[in-house]
């Protein structure tokens, strides 16, 4: 039985936007006991779709035509009351961010308890039991501390559990998911997406799930529902859509997406450019009054990274792989161990370093000045190096070229480019220096899909090229996979296990890369 | 070009721009408007404006020309306004700017001597520099400045905070650029809007601190200040409440138009605030 | 417990600013032109420098500036706070007969200027960009511009000499010799238009930037959340935003403690309050340093007293304030 259905829906963008519509004619249905998965990159209307159905459009956003309906209810001729008796306890979400999703000033508890007291009007004691229940239900492990815990101290997993706990707790009909697993960990992720599948199984609720990732859609989809640029261009079971695209996009799409099989093993060269030995790095809370609790980030890593080729070093959130980053290009220090490059240890002035080892950041957006031409961003550091400020702008030029970039664009800001340009323009930039050492901090993690793969692609090239020692930081074993020789699997500072990629891929050693692996969405599906 | 489209835009800027260029005009143009002197005997004193034609505002209870001190006014207090408030924001640039990026002992020892300065009232404060170093027009002025500065400099450090763990400064901290280079080229230019649309906060407590001392007759009296001529209205409150009447709305226009800038230039500066979402 | 702890260590760390600002003082009016014997002196007539030098070793004026100040801060630490010449008391008596006056009117104005802004705040952030909202603003501008002093003058004129509804100034009616609850409403009276006076632009304050966290807060994630779960909006802003964006608005109390102190003193002498203001401005008329260095400690400790109530009305506001230190 169908209990969402969106059809013929458009909506309108304020003027002044880069389109005039947010979506376009777009028809959807969910029915009971169904995940329907939404798929798109940024800016194809998918959160834009949930919004509406929830009647929670941003302001500027108009239906401009088409219909909504909750089991064959029209939705649009609901007075606003009448719309919002019916959310949450009829339609419910789940949102992306768990960290800001939840009120900080109050009680897990008592949030969860809201939705009884708003909808229900039961007393403030019941609305208590019925959330204790229903933390029960997510599988917390402390339900009784979590309802009287405040969200900061749960941890994001926790926190998105709370929230399905939250947007079940009075049985909807329909649920929607607005990539609710994109901003946890893998280990995370898998857990919360297979209590999601199980409770909706569970309650036989109706998911609408958006999500960005084909590997999650394999995961947990029955139908797909692929958008591109405000229209729907391709649906079907997931089957159907997964494994015969009919869509070029989708094709497309499915392309880009990472095989886990590791590239072929190369002759690798038995001379090591970067050794880090015994690593140890310990954060201290300072301040004159304020209490220390030290933090071990790293705690004696050592690893090798061979001359002209890539070890990857993966970990989820908090293993200590960034740290390890910013250490090695001199932005952190370190209390033990060393780091030697080309046998010699890392220079302490920042000036020597620079010549040595370079880095290409995670954030397209926040790694480039927003106040100065991206040319000479790319330039400056060469000039304080003592290039002449003529030859290094014309470098610059021909870096722009070797990235891929229009060599005219170095007089254009960093607000002119695209995500994936400017992550060209940092990895120029790192360039610049003729660094014997690129270190890759997540730099594919905050693109699209098919971006990420012409920069991965781009990043292979180069190292074909220039012969670059690249020391690549992820959380993505997949990425990981794409144009590492070596990998080292890093957990709570210490690094677990490490060697050919191929080999720790097929016969993992330790449990906690196993898991890692396990965890993959749609391991099976693409296998590579 | 953007940004000054969007200043343009907004009614709030134009009116602003608008009161504050005409007491620009006053001030620049004092001279010429009232050449003789506005503190010497122009008339029968307390005349009510439209009294006598002479005396478009009327004569203060010294018999001088109301209408030829609130031109005269004007300059001392753009003056004494734009003078402090640049005095108070580079002290607060380069204390928060130094604050806010190098953290750890500095951050405490300048953060220190910061709440010292907030801790204590600072128009007390104010009192305590004039009573040492007397009332002159440079002394008010820069005691002014030196009791205006803690707010930029804890705006910029906020600022300088945030900015200096941005992966743009870490990026050209790799490529081994030094720290006046970060500080000045990298996280100064991204930290000056907030702290420039703060300056005309900053102006416009100055021209009402300059006010309040001369209000109390505290200030230089040798100079025409709108204050001044308030406090000096008080003795005639009751019958000729006038005198102090229009130097008060000349200060509140003042400041009206200094804060209606101040709001526009935040709009065109800070365009996430001002759409109102 | 958690909150009492946060605290004492914030007031703990107010100790080093707090003797920052006494050596500071100390050492600034050492610069100052004459010292209280010469204050002294001047008011009996004059005298000869045989007297003069009696007195400066009687106020132990006649050792180095480094003893002096360590003098001074002993003395301080058991609230001496030394001898005014010009009122023939000790400071500490002084300032204690002109502190209720002060105390009284910051906390009144502060009430009245942190109510009506907050409502006026969230007035016009419910209904941003339309006809209520720009009136609001348009008034906290104006409210924001007005000179303290002028308004209290034009209140003055309005109030008392046109209308004659309320008293021009002073603390209380001395002919009427009211007692008991007529003395408070006496009282109370003489306190509306110092109240308004002084709460005028911190009125104005504190509505703008009442209105721009809740707009700030209105647009994040939980209030998604608050709307996705059906509730309404009066329930969303009441439960959920109206917490987080008063956060600000506390902050800005402590921040602005020695602002509104130091406003008291034009408020104070526009109105002939018996307060700490007035106090200060006639030490200064009257060159009387002992008192006036009197009244910046005692100020001192009133704003780290404000802070001090401020941070434990944050952190029970706040519950993530002490899982960051």
């Amino acid at each position: 039985m169908t209990r969402l259905a969106v059809e013929g829906l458009t909506i309108r963008l304020p003027k002044g936007a880069d389109r005039p519509h947010a979506i376009e004619d777009v028809t959807l249905s969910v029915a009971a006991g169904e995940i329907l998965c939404v798929v798109g990159e940024s800016g194809s209307g998918k959160s834009v779709t949930a919004s509406a159905a929830m009647g929670l459009l941003a302001p500027g956003l108009a239906i401009a035509q088409g219909s909504m309906t909750l089991s064959g209810e029209d939705l649009r001729a609901k007075s606003p009351e009448a719309w919002r008796a019916i959310r949450g306890r009829r339609i419910a979400m789940v949102f992306q961010e768990p960290m800001t999703a939840l009120n900080p000033l109050m009680t897990v508890g008592r949030q969860i308890g809201e939705m009884w007291r708003v909808h229900m009007g039961l007393d403030a004691r019941e609305a208590e039991r019925r959330a204790l229940a229903a933390l029960r239900g997510v599988n917390l492990p402390d339900p009784e501390g979590a309802l009287r815990a405040f969200p900061h101290e749960l941890s994001g997993g926790q926190r998105q559990r709370v929230m399905i706990a939250m947007a079940l707790a009075l049985e909807p009909e329909v649920l929607i998911c607005d990539e609710p697993t994109t901003a946890l960990d893998v280990t995370t992720q898998a857990q919360v997406l297979a209590l999601i599948k199980e409770l909706q199984r569970r309650h036989g609720t109706a998911v609408m799930f958006i999500t960005h990732d084909f590997g999650v859609v394999a995961e947990i989809a029955d139908r797909v529902a692929v958008m591109r640029l405000g229209r729907v261009v391709e649906e079907g079971t997931a089957r159907e859509v997964l494994t015969a695209p009919q869509h070029e996009y989708t094709r497309a799409l499915l392309r880009a997406v990472p095989a886990l099989a590791p590239p072929v093993p190369r002759a690798l060269s038995p001379d090591p450019v970067l050794e880090i030995r015994g690593l140890t790095k310990t954060y201290v809370s300072r301040g004159l009054f304020r209490r220390r609790k030290p933090v071990r980030a790293l705690d004696a890593v050592s690893v090798t990274l061979r001359r002209g080729a890539t070890l990857a070093v993966v970990g989820e959130s908090g293993s200590g792989k960034s740290t390890l980053a910013r250490c090695v290009v001199g932005l952190l220090g370190s209390e033990g161990g060393e780091i030697r490059i080309d046998g010699a240890p890392l220079p302490t002035r920042r000036r020597d370093a620079a010549r040595l080892v370079q880095m290409v950041f995670q954030d397209p957006y926040a790694s480039l000045n927003p106040r100065r031409r991206a040319g000479a961003q790319v330039a400056q550091g060469p000039i304080a190096a003592g290039t002449p400020r003529a030859q290094a702008l014309r470098d610059a030029r021909a870096l722009f070229a070797m990235v891929g970039l229009d060599p005219e664009a170095v007089n254009r800001y960093p607000h002119e480019f695209s995500g994936g340009q400017r992550q060209r323009i940092g990895i120029a930039r790192a360039l610049a220096m003729k660094p014997t050492v690129l270190v890759a901090d997540e730099p594919v993690s905050a693109l699209d899909v098919s971006v990420q793969a012409q920069v991965l692609a781009l990043l292979r090239e180069l190292q074909d090229r220039l012969g670059l020692s690249i020391l690549f930081i992820t959380h993505d074993l997949r990425v990981a996979a794409q144009l590492s020789d070596e990998v080292a699997v890093m957990r709570n500072g210490v690094v677990e296990e490490a060697g050919p990629i191929g080999e720790v891929f097929a016969a993992p050693r330790s449990d906690y890369t196993r898991s890692l692996i396990a965890a993959i969405p749609g391991r099976a599906m693409f296998a590579g | 070009m953007r940004a000054l489209k969007a200043y343009l835009r907004s009614p709030a800027a134009l009116i602003g721009s608008v009161i504050l260029l005409a007491v620009l005009v006053m001030g620049l143009g004092a001279a010429w408007f009232y050449p003789n002197d506005p503190l010497g005997l122009a008339g029968r004193p307390l005349q009510w404006p439209g009294q006598n034609p002479r005396f478009p505002l009327g004569t203060d209870p010294s018999g001088r020309d109301i209408a030829a001190q609130i031109v005269h006014g004007a300059r001392i207090s753009l003056l004494i306004g734009f003078v402090a408030t640049s005095i108070a924001v580079v002290i607060g640039i380069a204390i928060g700017s130094l604050s806010g990026f190098y953290g750890g002992v500095v951050d405490t020892v300048l953060m220190r001597v910061t709440e010292a300065f907030q801790t204590l009232p600072n128009f007390l404060l104010l009192l305590v520099l004039v009573a040492v170093f007397g009332s002159t027009i440079h002394t008010v002025t820069i005691a002014i400045g030196i009791v205006s500065w803690p707010p930029v400099a804890r705006l910029t450090r906020a600022e300088f905070m945030t900015l200096r763990t941005r992966d743009f400064v870490q990026a050209s901290r790799v490529q081994g650029l030094g720290d006046a280079h970060l500080i000045l080229r990298e996280v100064l230019p991204n930290a000056l809007p907030p702290v420039i649309v703060y300056a005309s906060v900053v102006m416009a407590v100055a021209i009402l601190l300059e006010s309040a001392l001369a209000f109390l007759q505290l200030s230089d009296p040798n100079v025409p200040s709108w204050g001044n001529l308030i406090g000096l209205g008080r003795n005639v409150l009751r019958s000729e409440w006038y005198v102090s009447a229009i130097p008060g709305l000349a200060i509140l226009l003042t400041i009206l138009g200094v804060s209606l800038v101040g709001q526009g230039l935040n709009d065109a500066l800070n365009p996430r605030l001002a759409s109102g979402r | 417990m958690r909150i009492l702890r946060l605290a004492l260590r914030r007031l703990a760390a107010s100790l080093p600013t707090l003797l920052l600002i006494l050596a500071g003082m100390f050492l600034l009016l050492q610069l100052a032109p004459g010292d209280t014997v010469d204050a002294l002196m001047a008011q009996m007539g004059g005298g000869d420098a045989a007297l003069a030098e009696d007195l400066r070793r009687f106020y132990g004026l006649d050792v180095g500036i480094a003893a002096q100040l360590w003098n001074y801060l002993t003395r301080l630490a058991t609230l001496d706070l030394g001898f005014s010449a010009i009122y023939g008391k000790p400071v500490a008596t002084v300032i204690l007969e002109r502190l209720p006056p002060t105390i009284l009117l910051m906390v009144s104005a502060l009430s009245f200027a942190f109510f009506f802004g907050l409502l006026l705040g969230v007035l016009a952030a419910r209904r941003v960009n339309r006809w209520p909202d720009t009136l609001i603003s348009t008034l906290g501008l104006l409210f924001y511009a007005t000179p303290s002093f002028w308004f209290g003058l034009m209140a003055i004129v309005l109030f008392s000499v046109y209308l004659q509804w309320l008293p021009a100034g002073g603390f209380y009616d001395i002919t009427m010799g009211y007692t008991g609850l007529a003395a408070v409403l006496d009282i109370a009276r003489h306190l509306v238009l110092p109240t308004l006076t002084l709460g005028l632009i911190f009125l104005a304050i504190y509505l703008r930037i009442m209105r721009a966290s809740m707009l700030e807060v209105l647009s994040l994630d939980f209030v998604r959340t608050a709307r996705a779960k059906g509730l309404t909006e009066t329930r969303v802003v009441a439960r959920h935003v109206l917490r987080n964006a008063m956060l600000p608005m506390v902050t800005l109390i402590g921040l602005q403690a020695g602002t509104m102190l130091g406003g008291s003193v034009v408020v104070e002498s526009v109105f002939a309050l018996p307060g700490l203001g007035r106090l200060a401005y006639e030490s200064v008329v009257q060159r009387d340093l002992n008192t006036l260095l009197g009244i910046v400690f005692v100020s001192a400790l009133l704003v780290i007293a404000i802070n001090f109530v401020v941070d434990i009305l944050y952190a029970r506001l706040d519950p993530r304030i002490s899982a960051e230190s």
